[in-house]
């Protein structure tokens, strides 16, 4: 069966011609896994399915303050100003998109009154344009209409480099957004875009009123007295801010769901450490929801024990994975090292790679290290799911390194490290400081030790080694080193961006300050091929392929080992219901609907 | 004496411009940047990122970057924060006053608890009392105020659940209920604070009371008749407070130091944790602003201990 016949089984199942039960079941014969399966469909039509929800309200508000704890407060509430997540959190409490990312990278329409698809004709057949049409009766919290002027006006406003938003590459590419009518809006693109669901959706997609930012439009977008005090359409309306402490918020009368919210105040409390945050909330149950739980699963399990409070996994597309060097990092050429015009001695060469490949025990790393908080992977494109390759599989094996390793002439020498034509297998693994990493370092370097590679660990500052400091020799982009490991995810439920990781066109070198994305120097003009074909094709499941190709290609020539699958973890109150996580939008994309059990 | 206390203040202008030298040159050496945790967001580019530091004058070389912001501390703009893009004095004034009361608090608990049993101590030496003091001193200040907070906080807020480990700056509460929840979150901090403070002090009260019971003004004065009560307070411990006095105002940095890590383990929405947070983003102008107001502070209560002997020692004359 191949690509056309599972394009038919869709359109049959469109039709209704065979049900989604008997799909999944063909797929799963394929040897696919059902919810692999159920993402097929998704991707064919994008749209969620309106959400079932146990609980549904009679009336608004009625359920007291809800407390949380985001260990790293937000330190501003302008989502186009957004550093990190945690302010990206702290704005969606106000701030609401057209439409959010379900746990499966779903559309779930927010200020949106339909998903755009390409069979209601939202979306052009060319992938040049599409058309939304937002809710009609959405009020900014002042009172003032929502309308298609203010999405016309977020595009400007982001879209102007002097405005500094982080936001800006979301919107920068759109050619026009255009104002159809006050409630429809037409964003039209320079080229197809099978993205096209970036701009004024999910945690980056959020909307700000125009007659509040007008005036702050570009060089003054730092004076704007909004940019502290939000007057947005979310389920909360502002009542105070301290950066770095508090946000707090209280029920939105007039909020455009009906008998939504549940809660009459909200608060979120910063500041403090992820430990102590877990405990709040599973042990003394002081506080309803805490974000990012960053600790040992097993501190967390020791919390859970308290009876007050749960650990919810929302599965992203983080990867933790050893980036293997292209070029010579010992080499200077020019005034930098891991030099383009350079190749590295031996890790280019296949055997090396593939033995390095199995040196790295996924299972031990993810069963003693990670547990909850992610899984071994094969794949370096984990998620969403419909973009995830079925074809790699992973295993731990010394003998087969050595085997590997012997086959192609590396022979021990006499202190037990591998050699061959006088080059020695002696590399330098670097990464940022945090325990599971280090305790991965230690991991890898025995292994490879019984396999006759010297490995030299290395360890650097997050501060540093994450840093853009052009001056620095030690930061990931600069890479001068043999291995090094961090983790990466796509940040948003589409994985153009997050695969030009391995283009040519985005290698790191002292020509670019060493601002790119491409670190591990690799090039393969096959693999630029398929991620430009991947940029315009607008058939999903065809797009899906190339990327899952663009997955094989990366992890079959070793370019990176994959270890982890990292699931973002937070904890939850026994009480607590309605969150359900996405590790695709911001953790609080259905604020609107928590609510707690009596 | 207005003399004295006019040239010491100006002492203290060149004394801050070169603190702010060397804080400033060191933040700017130290690598990292404040816009890393957008580094591994693969949604915002690397330019962003560049265009973001240019804007904010984080690529001008360091001569300028000090001199920029000498100008502008001259004319009372502190700058703003690169993180939140708010500016640095509303964020400092609004954690200013939480910070205060918690230090003002525990160095009160500290005097209260400290002088009492250090003179008691002094006065029965070798008593039981004195050595169960003294061990308890010797046990509050080996331990780190980090290590007691966390000891508290598994004591009275896990096991216990009598105190919430929390601080909330916004309790709703009205009326009594409000102070109360206000003192309740306040205990440990504050006395983990100034448990530590009293300990060392309580040494030092004991020692000064020894030295100035022997002399033989305090035995003239009992030979004349006074009071036990009035010998010990008029002439014993106004006597022994001078090197305390000293004691409280060399201590001030050290309490600032612990109140940042207090505060970071309570959650206490202080300077002392706001500092914490710039410096891990790298935060340039609120640490400068930070550490700057913390050597002012310094600085102001040393000053105070002089001011304060001569109230204390009349025969301590300045010129």
């Amino acid at each position: 069966m191949d690509e056309r016949d599972i394009h038919g089984l869709i359109a049959d199942v469109r039709a209704s011609r065979l049900s989604r039960r008997n799909f999944t079941r063909i797929m799963v014969g394929l040897g696919l896994t059902a919810p692999l399966a159920a993402q097929m469909l998704g991707a064919a039509a994008v749209a969620a399915q309106p959400r079932a929800d146990g609980f549904t309200p009679t009336r608004r508000g009625g359920g007291g303050q809800l407390k949380v704890l985001w260990w790293q407060a937000p330190t501003l509430l302008n989502p186009h100003f957004a550093v990190g997540t945690k302010d990206q959190d702290g704005s969606r409490v106000f701030y609401e998109p057209l439409a959010a990312f379900d746990p499966e990278a779903n559309l779930f329409p927010i200020l949106a009154q339909e998903i755009p698809t390409l069979e209601n004709g939202g979306v052009a057949r060319d992938g040049k344009s599409v058309t939304w049409k937002l809710k009609r009766g959405v009020s900014w919290h002042d009172g003032k209409p929502f309308t298609a002027d203010d999405l016309v006006f977020n595009w400007e406003y982001a879209a102007d480099p002097a405005t500094a938003a982080v936001t800006i590459t979301t919107y920068r590419d759109i050619e026009r957004v255009e104002k159809l009518d006050n409630y429809t809006v037409k964003l039209a693109f320079k080229n197809p875009t099978p993205f096209w669901f970036d701009a004024f959706c999910g945690a980056r997609g959020m909307i700000i009123p125009k007659h509040l930012f007008q005036a702050f439009k570009g060089d003054r977008s730092r004076e704007a007295p909004t940019n502290l005090k939000p007057v947005g359409t979310g389920p909360y309306r502002f009542v105070d801010f301290r950066p770095g402490d508090l946000v707090r918020g209280e029920i939105n009368p007039a909020y455009h769901v009906s008998n939504r919210p549940f809660f009459d105040q909200f608060e979120m409390k910063g500041g403090g450490d992820a430990a102590s945050a877990a405990r709040a909330v599973l042990q003394t149950g002081e506080y309803d929801f805490a974000w990012n739980l960053q600790v040992a699963d097993e501190v967390l399990k020791r919390s859970e024990q308290g009876g007050k409070g749960h650990v919810d996994i929302a599965t992203g597309g983080g990867i933790e994975h050893i980036q293997l060097n292209n070029t010579d990092p010992w080499k200077e050429v020019d005034g930098e090292r891991s030099s383009i015009k350079t190749t590295h001695p031996f890790l280019t060469d296949p055997a090396v790679r593939s033995a390095l490949n199995v040196l790295v025990d996924r299972g031990a790393i993810h069963e003693e290290l990670y547990g909850r908080l992610g899984q071994a992977t094969p794949n370096f494109l984990n998620g969403p799911t419909r973009f995830r390759s079925p074809n790699m599989r992973w295993e731990f094996s010394i003998d087969k390194a050595n085997q590997i390793l012997e086959a192609a002439g590396w022979k021990r020498g006499a202190d037990g490290v591998r050699a061959k034509d006088g080059k020695r297998l002696k590399v330098v693994f670097q990464t940022s400081i945090n325990p599971e990493r280090q305790k991965t370092q230690a991991i890898v370097k025995q292994a490879c030790a019984k396999a006759g590679i010297d490995v030299e660990l290395k360890s650097v500052v997050a501060s540093v080694f994450f840093s853009s400091d052009v001056a620095n020799p030690d930061t990931y982009t600069k890479f001068y080193t043999d291995l090094q490991m961090y983790n990466v995810g796509p940040g948003a439920p589409d994985p153009q961006t997050f695969m030009s990781n391995f283009t040519s066109m985005e290698i790191c070198s002292k020509e670019n300050k060493w601002a790119r994305r491409n670190t591990t120097r690799w090039r393969s003009e096959e693999y630029d091929r398929l991620w430009k074909a991947a940029e315009s094709e607008m058939d999903p499941a065809k797009r899906a392929a190339l990327f899952i190709r663009m997955n094989d290609m990366v992890t079959q020539n070793v370019v990176v080992i994959p270890i982890v699958w990292r699931n973002s973890v937070s904890g939850v109150s026994n009480r607590l219901k309605g969150t359900d996580l996405s590790g695709w939008d911001s953790y609080l994309w259905r604020l609107a609907y928590w609510y707690r059990q009596s | 004496m207005s003399k004295y206390f006019l040239r010491r203040t100006l002492i203290l202008i060149p004394v801050l411009f070169g603190i702010s030298a060397i804080l400033f040159t060191i933040l700017v050496m130290a690598p990292g940047d404040p816009f890393e945790e957008l580094a591994t967001n693969p949604n915002v580019p690397p330019e962003v990122r560049m265009n973001l530091r240019a804007k904010f004058g984080l690529d001008d070389p360091l001569p300028v970057r000090y001199a920029r912001w000498v100008a502008s501390m001259v004319r009372g703009d502190w700058g703003f924060s690169f993180v939140s893009r708010v500016n640095v004095d509303t964020l400092i004034l609004q954690r200013l006053p939480t910070t205060l009361i918690v230090l003002g608090s525990a160095q009160l608990l500290a005097i209260l608890v400290a002088v009492p049993i250090g003179t008691y101590s002094a006065l029965r030496p070798y008593s039981i009392f004195d050595q169960i003091a003294t061990t308890l001193a010797f046990i509050g200040f080996s331990l780190p105020t980090f290590f007691t907070g966390l000891l508290f906080i598994l004591l009275l807020s896990i096991h216990l659940d009598w105190l919430p480990f929390i601080y909330r700056s916004d309790i709703s509460a009205t009326g009594w209920r409000w102070y109360w929840e206000h003192v309740r979150q306040a205990i440990m901090p504050v006395a983990v604070l100034g448990l530590a403070q009293a300990a060392s002090m309580t040494r030092f009260m004991r020692a000064a009371v020894l030295d100035v019971i022997r002399l033989d003004y305090v035995n003239t004065a009992r030979a004349k008749g006074l009071s036990e009560g009035v010998t010990l307070v008029k002439h014993v411990v106004r006597n022994a407070l001078i090197p305390v006095v000293t004691l409280v105002a060399i201590q001030i940095p050290t309490i600032f130091g612990g109140a940042i890590v207090t505060e970071q383990i309570f959650r206490v929405p202080g300077i002392g944790s706001l500092l914490i947070t710039s410096i891990l983003a790298n935060d340039t102008p609120v640490v400068m602003a930070v550490t700057f107001i913390f050597s002012v502070l310094v600085l102001l209560s040393s000053l105070a201990a002089d001011m304060l002997y001569a109230w204390l020692d009349p025969r301590i004359s300045y010129r």
